[in-house]
């Protein structure tokens, strides 16, 4: 049991986790009267099956991807952004703005304009927050959630009074500004696949190197780590709190340009919360707050979440089946405390 | 079958009601099935809800049941034969139209126009697909009706007319309200309509109308609700969806505190949600069962109406005035026959538009 302690820790605990949370789910589908191995079989053909699936799954996880990465950086200082969703929803909305605007640009300057304005948006929704905490100590879990539902009234009456085009939306954006691509479309049987999955990778990477190859980087850990010494060690708290919830917020925005961009090319009246924002702390709970661990946790969920409809479609299992397994394996990510005693408690018993 | 006890139980009484209030069943289908058993049984029909659900007591839920009366009646097994495939997210309409299409299904329906850009994209990828779009128009983009999607519209304001009638006919205080969703083209024909019908009636009866901006507020329609009912509205009709329940809630309150209001259902039968206090004057249902049914029918007999537009009104039973009548007055539903006959044989034109009511109006 020893792999469940030590340095393998942040694989292991993770893995068994999802195993943990796949039984537990095959538990309820039993005791719900469904078959869990049919189940699971639907699950796993609603996800590699064919080229269309395959690229559903990679589309669905570009935005959790970046959701789950705004979520990590902002831990790595110690801070909960539980406000990425409303930072997705008006970076999604700065990107449709500015992908209806410059006609006639170039791709490659309108794009990365339409995801930098994205990202300045999400940065400037999470300032705020950012700012409260540092300058007067507010609890930023509740001025996140606060600022989520200001970012989803406000982005929709600004869709309805400036932007609205028939069917409760926005106009289209110039072909220059989409991420959308025939030949993705054309090799994945028309699946929505698009380009967004770079730019996620390339946020990856740059949340890797920013925390661990910069000195601002150090110091945003170094925060995260223990405020006081920090500050006792002379690295400025404030201003590393405000920095990263910017980052945090920027990677949110920019995860509201992959849907904007990317997946649909429009933004509708939001009825409601996407979801990718909240799914975002999951992703980054299971990706133990690194990089790499965010990427892979991001594609486990968003094969699970394609694989679901294939497995209400064919298994007739209630697609919600899916939550309570993503549920339940965040549940026992989160009580890795518990994984972590056990394995001692059992160490001990063997020592004895 | 233990798996499904409790949702088929539901669905079978669902299932029954609506067929116990349709009269009774042709034979027909029974005898009738088994020389044709083998082309039927290939059959093979689905729907996409909306992220609304299909147990949302509205469109969604009407579509099913009317999914399931045409399965059973041309017994196709559930499942196989005729499904239906929830949406949790936006995101999620074009994997499932998608996923049925490529499981060969031979008609798929997309409820609500929600679905229209994801319907219009995957009909122009998959041209051997025959698709069915509720509540819009899917065309090109050059705006041109596309070849494999069969468009189902209804004529709301026909049956807005209705109710407004009735409206108009019982308003004691000479002043009704109208509380709209979203101001759109579709709850426009619903606004028009229903005060058309009101003022042919009664000429000088006033009306006041306010869009909650919402199709899912509650706590806005019940808002509204109570502004109206303070102006001196005695019965209001609302088209906004979930933001009417809200309306229903602020008539009931002021139900048992002795106020005499009523609220139009939209829709369904509503009656059941303006009890116990019995607040539901009655209410203009859209049968988005019926038209399922019937496209389905035309589809399996090789009549598939792609690129048309089929709009369901009063003649093909698309829309009309609730089963339940108890609160209605015997002369008002004298008058919504005589106005339901006008309106069928053309004497009548309702309006649609706020241009066009103008009309109707100043030609009264």
């Amino acid at each position: 049991m020893s792999i469940l302690r030590g340095k393998w820790s942040a694989i292991s605990v993770p893995l068994l986790s999802v195993a943990l949370g796949l039984f537990v789910g095959g538990i309820i589908m039993l005791v719900s009267g469904y078959n869990p191995f049919v189940a699971y079989a639907a699950l796993f053909n609603g996800i590699f099956s064919n080229t269309y699936v395959l690229g559903e799954t990679i589309r669905q996880m570009t935005p959790l991807i970046l959701s789950g990465l705004a979520v990590a950086f902002a831990f790595r200082t110690g801070l909960f952004n539980i406000g990425v969703e409303g930072q997705l929803l008006v970076g999604w909305l700065a990107s449709v703005y500015v992908g209806l605007q410059f006609e006639g640009l170039s791709p490659f300057v309108h794009i990365p304009l339409a995801i930098l304005a994205a990202g300045v948006a999400g940065a400037i929704w999470a300032f705020v927050p950012g700012l409260l905490k540092a300058k007067y100590h507010v609890h930023e879990v509740i001025t996140t959630i606060m600022m989520n539902y200001v970012a989803l009234h406000v982005v929709n009456a600004i869709i309805r009074t400036y932007l609205l085009a028939p069917g409760e939306r926005t106009e289209e954006i110039h072909q220059s500004a989409s991420l959308q691509s025939a030949f993705l479309e054309s090799i994945t049987d028309f699946s929505r696949l698009h380009y967004g999955i770079v730019f996620a990778i390339i946020g990856a990477i740059i949340m890797w190197f920013l925390l661990w190859k910069t000195s601002t980087g150090y110091e945003l850990r170094a925060v995260g780590f223990n405020k006081y010494a920090s500050e006792y060690a002379g690295i400025n708290v404030r201003r590393n709190i405000i920095l990263s919830m910017v980052v945090s917020g920027a990677f949110a925005g920019a995860a509201g340009a992959m849907e904007g961009l990317g997946t649909y090319g429009y933004m509708t009246v939001m009825p409601d919360f996407t979801g990718v924002g909240f799914d975002g702390i999951a992703v980054s709970l299971l990706g133990a707050n690194s990089a790499l661990g965010v990427v892979l946790a991001a594609a486990l969920f968003g094969g699970l979440k394609i694989g679901a409809l294939n497995m209400q479609s064919v298994a007739q299992v209630p697609t919600q089946l899916v939550e309570i397994v993503i549920a339940m394996i965040i549940f026992f990510v989160a009580s890795s405390y518990l994984i972590h005693w056990i394995s001692n408690r059992v160490n001990k018993r063997g020592k004895i | 079958m233990k798996k499904k006890y409790g949702f088929m139980m539901s669905a079978v009484l669902a299932a029954g009601t609506l067929l116990s209030a349709c009269g009774t069943n042709d034979e027909s289908s029974g005898g009738g099935s088994g020389s044709e058993e083998g082309d039927k049984n290939n059959f093979k029909v689905a729907m996409v809800t909306d992220t609304g659900g299909v147990d949302d007591k509205s469109f969604n839920q009407s579509a099913w049941e009317g999914l399931q009366m045409f399965g059973e009646e041309n017994g196709l097994e559930e499942d196989k034969g005729f499904k239906y495939v929830q949406s949790t997210a936006a995101s999620d309409y074009q994997p499932n139209l998608s996923g049925l299409v490529r499981d060969n299904y031979d008609l798929i329906f997309g409820i609500g126009f929600l679905m229209q850009q994801d319907i219009q994209a995957i009909a122009q990828q998959k041209p051997e697909a025959q698709l069915a779009l509720v509540d819009s128009v899917a065309v090109n983009e050059s705006g041109e009706p596309l070849e494999n999607v069969a468009s189902i519209t209804f004529k709301e304001h026909q049956g807005s007319f209705l109710v407004g009638v009735i409206a108009g006919m019982q308003t004691k205080s000479n002043k009704v309200g109208f509380i709209g969703g979203v101001d759109s083209e579709l709850i426009k024909k619903f606004e028009s309509g229903f005060k058309a019908g009101v003022k042919s009636v009664n000429p000088d009866a006033e009306i006041f109308e306010q869009y909650a901006g919402d199709f899912n507020a509650a706590e806005k329609g019940q808002a509204i609700a109570g502004t109206l009912y303070d102006k001196g509205a005695d019965i209001i009709y609302h088209a906004a969806g979930g933001t009417g329940n809200g309306v229903f809630t602020e008539a009931k309150n002021r139900a048992k505190n002795g106020e005499e209001v009523w609220v139009i259902g939209v829709d369904r039968d509503q009656h059941e949600e303006g009890m116990p206090e019995n607040v539901t004057l009655t209410s203009m249902v859209k049968r988005v069962d019926t038209a399922v049914i019937e496209v389905s029918k035309q589809t399996m007999e090789d009549s598939f109406p792609g690129g048309k537009v089929t709009e369901f009104g009063l003649e093909e039973d698309g829309v009309g005035i609730a089963e339940t009548q108890e609160n209605v007055s015997e002369d008002a539903l004298k008058k919504v026959e005589e106005y339901k006959e006008k309106i069928q044989n053309g004497d009548l034109e309702v309006p649609k538009t706020d241009e066009e009511y103008e009309a109707f109006v100043s030609s009264l």
